[in-house]
């Protein structure tokens, strides 16, 4: 076994520089790698967690346990898995062939200069998150330790019921809601702020010329003051009552999915483009008759279609392949690979299939729309631009629905409440009852959500003893 | 030109991250077995189960809530092999078909709650853990053995609360003995003897169980189905925890016979009702089979309550007469939707035993409390 690892290893490391030699031909350009052969427990491991040196929770045991299943069933297996990290680490899975290990290296590479050149992963923080989710998980840990298992536990459970409600385009410049509030200081309004003995410094100011008779107080007290889509950041900024404790896992909470999100918005980009560098660098690999066939085979069960979904891998990579040659032939040769290395720069999986999805590829790939009627799925849609619109509907927002906290104070008895941006789309309503709990758990006042039922508004509230739903 | 690369392979063995996690998430589901009891027992997968070992149960506490989109409201994408078209069915759901042909069965993420996988052994143990044959009293005939423990053995290896000391005394003075210095000093590792145990069965009692169930025109099939998830733990209940419990099938409508076990749990009849026969039936197999001083004789009997009023008074003398030879006489009954007030059980108010009890079923969660008043712990009776 060992002798055999070792062989492995040594085969390896005569491959990589070829492909990294190769990759970099190819004007890839990733951060530096560090490959790491381990135990299939191990990968799944990471697979469930996301991450090696995340938190402990029991969903990611879950997670483990039905991804372990899986692959000690045969059921399916990971070959790889990768981190958007700087260096960037590459787990391989201790059992792959020499040339499974070669592609999976050759993908992993491509992943990696995605990771690295693709604007929406420009907020992430490659450099420190392997260490920084490891120092989260340890206080998080030490949390459990003074406030009891249980009590972390369950409150994990409730931060994660709202996790996906961020703003993870934060590098778009906001306003600062700190700037307007200065300007409205001279208003009378000022007044109600910090101590009671506050005023005492403003005694030689003159009263402020303003006869709202208290008008603009109360207005200006309106949170927030426009429409606020990060939950957990308005949770954490004006909920009443949480801890230290609770804040800072809120925070962790947060963080950490702001440095998932790109990798959940660039699904079939990333995976797309990974496999369109596995196979061209492959191709200039020297693999013998017995290699090539093995590589066509693990390359073919990647790319496999699924009749009940969309196989990012294959999707990805025919639509790359689609571009460069539609651009080749109007642009001239080497036009095709110029644009894909722009859409890998600039484009979301939204956009890229908004943008780039065609009417012929469409109908190649034999795309279709299918929902449940009666009892059964059927196929209920083949028009490639219903099909385009579907998919690109569903990838917006990464398919979660867009929640805005729309007022902090509603009915000025500080209750907080949340909109549904109703996108034709309705909510699962016992999900939505049962998420509102948690939600009340971190408001610690009664919590609304206003959606469209039957497309009629409709309020579901929870007061903190039962919840109430309503037509508006 | 040289490239920024390491290819590495540590040892893993120490990394049990997701084993721990995975324990944690087991000790949960098994919570949330022991707080859904209720619903659990009267699960159709379990009571169908058919020997199958490993089943799903519905558990909803573990499920991961957060806002997300009717599933099945919405529209999905899907990638054919060119020659789709629409009005294509690509599968129906699972539960109206064969499981399985649904699109992405068991990965649907339709379902509103989380499924685990638990063997009917571990619910097993969960659902016994607290029932056991009430007012059990010795009897002439020993044929029922529970589980009990005997220090039978002495070993040179156990645990050290059991420490033999007598004979690891005796060991001493052997040894010391042998090599000349007789005496007790000196108690070397080797000397050491420990009390071991064996499990025996422990011959207390004999038991015999009557399990009578109404099959009549009016038990439809959510009545039949309470009576048999009922009797499916009772009998499982029995077999594990008492070896040699004897259980009689007896099935009535308005006439009563002995069934054999699978007929007791397959058959349906119809027709009219009445109770007393059976306990006619009852009285007459003790009376025959089960003396009184060689048994500790249990009587239950599962029923809609729809009886021919004509037949109710004699049911209660018949009941009096069963009472004054068993242990226990249990009647259930499962108020179905055609529910009046009329019925069995308002009879059998008047009846004022201890050894008598009578439970209302009125859903599926209502057969676990009614094992458990059954079966009742003795320990239990007191608080």
């Amino acid at each position: 076994m060992r002798d055999q690892i070792t062989e492995e290893i040594r085969q390896l490391e005569e491959a990589i520089p070829k492909m990294i030699e190769i990759a970099r031909g190819f004007n890839l350009d990733f951060y530096p790698m560090r490959f790491e052969i381990c135990p299939g427990d191990i990968i799944y491991t990471f697979g469930a967690y996301g991450m090696p040196t995340r938190y402990t929770h029991w969903s990611f045991g879950k997670n483990y346990h039905r991804m372990k299943t899986q692959y000690d069933y045969n059921l399916s297996r990971i070959y790889e898995m990768v981190i958007n990290s700087d260096p960037c680490y590459a787990f391989l899975l201790e059992g792959n062939t020499i040339i499974q290990n070669k592609m999976v290296s050759a993908h992993v590479l491509a992943h990696c200069d995605f990771f690295k050149n693709n604007v929406y992963f420009s907020s992430t923080n490659p450099k420190d998150i392997i260490e920084s989710m490891a120092v989260a998980a340890e206080r998080i840990r030490q949390y459990e330790l003074i406030h009891g298992q249980q009590r972390v536990e369950s409150f994990i459970d409730t931060v994660m019921s709202v996790q996906e409600h961020i703003e993870p385009h934060r590098m778009i410049k906001q306003k600062d809601p700190r700037d307007q509030e200065k300007k409205e200081k001279v208003c009378c309004s000022g007044n109600d702020k910090g101590t009671p003995y506050d005023d005492l410094w403003n005694l030689e100011k003159s009263a402020p010329s303003c006869n709202c008779q208290g008008n603009c107080a109360r207005k200006k007290k309106t949170l927030p003051q426009q429409p606020e889509k990060d939950l957990l950041l308005f949770i954490m900024e004006n909920a009443k009552g949480l801890e230290e404790w609770q804040l800072d896992i809120l925070s962790t909470l947060r963080d950490e999915m702001i440095y998932f999100w790109p990798q959940m918005q660039t699904k079939i980009m990333n995976e797309g483009w990974a496999t369109y560098w596995h196979l061209r660098i492959m191709r200039e690999m020297d693999l013998d008759e017995a290699e090539v066939i093995e590589f066509a085979k693990m390359n073919a069960g990647v790319i496999l279609p699924s009749r009940n979904s969309i196989n990012p891998y294959y999707l990805g990579l025919k639509m790359f392949e689609d571009i460069e040659k539609r651009w080749d032939q109007e642009y001239g040769a080497g036009a095709g690979r110029e644009k894909i290395f722009e859409i890998r720069e600039i484009d979301n999986d939204a956009s890229f299939l908004r943008n780039y999805l065609t009417k012929e590829l469409v109908e190649e790939l034999d795309l279709y729309l299918y929902r449940k009627i009666g009892h059964d799925w059927k196929i209920v849609e083949k028009n490639w631009e219903k099909v385009r619109d579907h998919l690109v509907s569903s990838m917006t927002n990464c398919g979660i629905p867009v929640i805005m906290v729309e007022d902090g104070d509603y009915d000025l008895r500080g209750e907080l409440y949340l909109k549904n941006i109703f996108e034709n789309r309705e909510l699962d309503i016992k999900y939505l009852e049962k998420t509102l709990i948690h939600v009340y758990n971190l408001w610690n006042r009664p919590v609304h959500l206003e959606t469209k039922i039957d497309n009629k508004p409709a309020l579901f509230s929870f007061d903190g003893e039962k919840g109430n739903r309503k037509f508006l | 030109m040289t490239y920024s690369f390491i290819i590495s392979r540590e040892d893993w063995s120490l990394h049990r991250k997701g084993e721990v996690d995975q324990h944690r998430h087991r000790e949960k589901v098994r919570e949330a077995i022991k707080k859904n009891l209720a619903d659990i027992v009267s699960e159709e997968s379990i009571i169908l189960s058919d020997g199958q070992r490993v089943v799903k149960v519905p558990i909803r506490s573990l499920e991961q809530y957060r806002f997300r989109y009717d599933f099945r409201k919405q529209k999905h994408t899907g990638q054919g092999d060119g020659k789709s078209k629409v009005g294509d069915i690509l599968g129906s759901d699972p539960g109206q078909q064969a499981p399985g042909k649904g699109p992405g069965a068991g990965e649907d993420p339709g379902h509103d709650y989380y499924e685990a996988d638990v063997t009917i052994d571990e619910i097993e143990q969960i659902v016994f853990e607290d029932l056991s044959l009430p007012n059990l009293e010795e009897k002439k005939n020993k044929k029922l053995a529970s589980e009990s423990v005997e220090f039978r053995d002495v070993r040179k290896i156990g645990i050290q609360s059991n420490v033999d000391r007598k004979r690891t005394i005796l060991e001493v003075l052997k040894r010391n003995a042998l090599k000349g210095k007789p005496g007790i000093h000196g108690i070397t590792p080797e000397d050491l003897r420990y009390k071991t145990w064996e499990v025996v069965p422990k011959f207390e009692s004999s038991a015999v169980v009557l399990a009578m169930m109404d099959t009549s025109g009016s038990m439809g099939p959510f009545e039949k189905y309470i009576a048999r998830s009922f009797f499916f733990w009772m009998v499982r209940f029995l077999r594990t925890k008492y070896q040699n419990v004897e259980i009689v099938f007896l099935a009535h409508h308005t006439e009563a016979k002995e069934v054999s076990e699978e007929e007791f749990f397959t058959k349906g009849e119809s027709g009219g009702t009445r109770c007393s026969s059976v306990y006619q039936l009852a009285l007459d197999l003790i009376n025959a089979r089960y003396p009184k001083d060689d048994y500790n004789i249990y009587a239950f009997h599962f029923s809609d309550g729809d009886n021919l009023t004509s037949d109710n008074e004699k049911c209660i003398q018949l009941i009096d007469q069963l009472l004054s030879k068993c242990s226990l006489v249990g009647y259930g009954e499962i108020e179905g939707p055609y529910y009046y007030t009329s019925t069995l059980n308002s009879f059998f108010k008047k009846l004022n035993h201890s050894r008598f009890l009578s439970v209302t079923i009125r859903d599926k969660s209502g057969v676990y409390p009614a094992l458990k008043a059954f079966f009742k712990k003795p320990d239990q009776e007191g608080g």
